[in-house]
């Protein structure tokens, strides 16, 4: 006869049995229980956080950066609410978290009752799936089947809300038994059809490109080293999205940049005019794709997801195959070895104009901006950040605006699981906790958040929780007192009016470092920038990096809103023939 | 240059709009009809009816009707969206038009009036299966069977005949012949 196990007990063991290390939580009435459980689970550390938004953004991090998916621990009411922004930017840029919350007792739920909220109700649009377990013979099947929905298929977010009398009860804990399927719904539908089929129109192409996104990250690092492989088997130019960044080398002659909204100049054209165009783990975003109707008119698309709702969702496709990136690519790349062997010298000959074309793109360098020798450019100081941290294994976070596009532009990174932003939500205040969840998965490594100073006082608590559990993550702070990417929009198409996007009451960020407990460095000047970022990476504490940046500085190149991808406004070099008047008010 | 001051694209052609009936099969749990339901209003489909009861009390499985319009493309998500639902088991789609497929709603009609004009009201019934569930002196309660437009068409009639309370159903669907969707 097997012992009784409690609610709460039950929580741990499947976390163990799912081989959990790191709970990211805040305590409070309604999973009392289970934090009572904690002690006796050594194998499990859980991270107290100071607001429960910081908790799914550093689970978020943790899951990103390892791999792992990310478990977060709430109580009932604000616990569960504060955690909805967190859930709802892992599910845009689905990072498998799963979220356990606690809820007011099953003969209370629905009276009202103190710290009661409609949990499953208010996440049920910002989740794969969510349970209220309302029976404790349910709890250990809920719990498993949750990692298993959030891991499998494309990862995302899931929650399971147990009210505090289930927590109480008792029962036999049942072992977990690793399913083949999940519920009819399968991740790989390809066939060798479909292969063949990309292979015929790679071969026929005379301007193809790679397009890649965030799920040949989500695919594994596997995917990444196979991605590389392809190219080379190809010699195919290849351009990724934000999310996509470190799959394929950004300093690679085939990689042409970050495509989109704020990408290159030779990525964008490149997209534009292409005759194929090989979607790999991406989605068509409209910072992608610009205005729809003149997205790429001239292509055959080849989108590769492991989600068939993504397929023609924005842009209609030719050739849609569903599957996981890796199984994708890895039977393309058997495919060629078997029946074209030596395809990319064959093929080079005829992709040659086209990559001649692309050169003279790139010789517009539209990343390029006017330095200064009195003033720290933005764009200057993450390229001085790049070149003296580039060979550190370096792990990136950032927040949300300009700061964001800056660094997607000038840091380069050459390895998958190295880039954490939040793409798809867009959550000013992401880059701090995230930071922080991707120090617990890698302690010995150099962990920054490019920040922007209006973002990061969005989640600054965190620092408290860094602090606490020595966690050396620097926080670079590009700061030029006004939110960057809201001002650039104003001045753009709103007439300069820069209506309340400018924050005329800053903290000092060196002292607020101080008390917090951590070290503060400013950097005001170009010549001062160089040593100032050596001391913060050779500080092995929490930093706090006030950098002053030119205030004025606009993130180009630029594709403005409804325009297509060949007509992208560059820097202040090319600008003078190009400049925005703001008529018209379609406001959408 | 820019015409637009939004920081969003601006709306593309729009396609050309089509009737189609989606019949889910469900796993008959709590919420599940909010997250069905949940997905069309989040993600701004249209529903037009809905039907849903419990169809297998063993396998506890619920067959969900609803009938929504929406370009191609559109009616393509609707199906994707509702198969990544854990709950959904499989998802079914028809075209209005489909020769195949039956689709039938149920109204009930409450007539009052004397028994003239409620004789008349019968009559009119008479083509759709009517049934008289409810006999008073004054008044009847009639169900029929039939199509949509029909039971509009119907309720419109009706009211110089005494109607004047209507309830209907969303519509349920059925494929013609022995073979069953899979």
């Amino acid at each position: 006869m097997s012992k009784l196990c409690t609610g709460a007990e039950i929580v741990f063991k499947c976390l163990e049995d799912q081989k959990v290390e790191y709970i990211f939580g805040y305590p409070g009435g309604a999973v009392l229980p289970i934090y009572d459980e904690l002690k006796n689970h050594n194998s499990l550390k859980h991270i107290l956080v100071r607001h429960e938004q910081g908790a799914g953004h550093a689970a978020e991090g943790y899951a990103r950066s390892s791999g792992k998916p990310g478990v977060v621990l709430v109580t009932s009411g604000p616990g569960a609410t504060n955690v909805v922004t967190a859930l709802t930017d892992a599910y845009m840029d689905s990072i498998p978290l799963v979220c356990i919350s606690g809820q007011v007792p099953t003969h209370l739920i629905g009276t009202d009752a103190f710290q009661e909220c409609d949990t499953t109700g208010i996440t049920r649009p910002c989740t794969k799936h969510n349970w209220l377990v309302k029976d404790i013979k349910d709890l250990s099947k809920v719990i498993h089947k949750a990692f298993e929905v959030a891991t499998t298929g494309r990862p995302g977010p899931v929650l399971v809300d147990i009210p505090k009398d289930i927590q109480f009860q008792k029962t036999k804990y049942k072992k977990y038994s690793k399913k083949k399927k999940l519920n009819g719904k399968k991740n790989n539908s390809f066939s060798q059809k479909d292969i063949d089929e990309l292979i015929k129109l790679m071969s026929k192409a005379s301007k193809p490109i790679f397009y890649t996104g965030g799920g040949v990250i989500n695919s594994g690092p596997k995917a990444s080293e196979l991605l590389r492989e392809l190219v080379q088997a190809t010699g195919f130019p290849i351009t990724s999205t934000l999310q996509g960044l470190g799959c394929y080398p950004g300093e690679d002659n085939f990689f042409l940049g970050m495509l989109g909204m704020h990408g290159t100049y030779e990525a964008n054209n490149a997209m534009h005019d292409c005759d194929l165009m090989i979607n790999i783990g991406a989605r068509f975003d409209d910072r992608i794709t610009g205005k729809i109707d003149e997205f790429s008119p001239g292509s055959k698309k080849v989108h590769i997801d492991i989600d068939p709702s993504s397929i023609n969702k924005n842009v209609k496709v030719d050739l849609p195959i569903v599957g996981d990136v890796q199984d994708v690519i890895s039977s393309t790349i058997k495919t060629i070895k078997k029946t074209k062997p030596d395809f990319a010298k064959s093929n080079k000959q005829k992709i040659s104009k086209w990559w001649e074309q692309i050169e003279k793109w790139r010789k517009k360098r539209s990343l390029d901006f006017i330095n200064s020798n009195e003033t720290i450019k933005p764009q200057y100081a993450v390229q001085r950040l790049y070149e003296l941290t580039k060979n550190k294994d370096t792990y990136i976070t950032t927040e949300v605006g300009q700061h964001q596009m800056w660094a997607a532009q000038h840091y380069k990174f050459d390895k998958p699981n190295r880039w954490m932003t939040s793409g798809g939500l867009g959550t000013m205040g992401y880059g701090l906790p995230a930071a922080v969840g991707v120090q617990i998965a890698h302690p010995s490594k150099l962990v920054i958040d490019i920040a922007g100073e209006a973002s990061v006082l969005m989640t600054m608590q965190e620092m408290s929780t860094a602090v606490q559990y020595n966690l050396p993550i620097k926080i670079f702070i590009l700061n030029n007192e006004y939110m960057g990417m809201v001002r650039q929009w104003q001045e753009l198409l709103h007439d300069k009016n820069y209506s309340e996007s400018y924050t005329a009451a800053l903290p000092d960020f060196v002292k607020l470092a101080e008390a917090y407990g951590c070290v503060g460095i400013r950097a005001k000047t170009p010549e001062e920038l160089d040593d100032k970022i050596i001391e913060m990476i050779n500080t092995d504490r929490p930093v706090i990096f006030d950098c002053l940046v030119d205030k004025q500085e606009n993130c180009f190149p630029m594709i403005p809103s409804g325009k297509p991808h060949n007509q992208m406004l560059l820097g202040p070099k090319d600008q003078k023939e190009n400049k925005i008047t703001g008529k018209g008010k379609t406001l959408v | 240059m820019s015409k637009s001051k939004s920081a969003y694209s601006i709306p593309g052609k729009k396609g050309k709009l089509d009737t189609h009936i989606i019949v889910v099969w469900v796993d008959n749990e709590a919420g599940v009809l909010a997250r069905v339901v949940g997905l069309f209003s989040g993600r701004g489909y249209n529903i037009e009816s809905l039907a849903v009861a419990e169809i297998d009390s063993k396998l506890n499985i619920s067959r969900i009707t609803i009938v929504t319009t929406g370009t191609p493309q559109v009616i393509q998500q609707i199906k994707l969206q509702l198969k990544k639902l854990v709950p959904v088991h499989k998802v079914a789609d028809f075209k209005r038009e489909d020769k195949n497929v039956i689709f039938k709603e149920m109204a009930l009609f409450k007539l009052v009036g004397n028994n003239n004009k409620r004789q008349k009201a019968l009559k009119a019934c008479k083509k759709y299966n009517a049934v008289i569930l409810d006999k008073t002196t004054k008044s009847y309660v009639i169900q029929i069977t039939a199509l949509r437009r029909e039971i509009d068409a119907m309720s419109k009639n009706l009211k110089k005949m005494g109607l004047v309370s209507v309830s209907r159903t969303g519509a349920v669907a059925m494929t013609r012949g022995f073979e069953i969707f899979k």
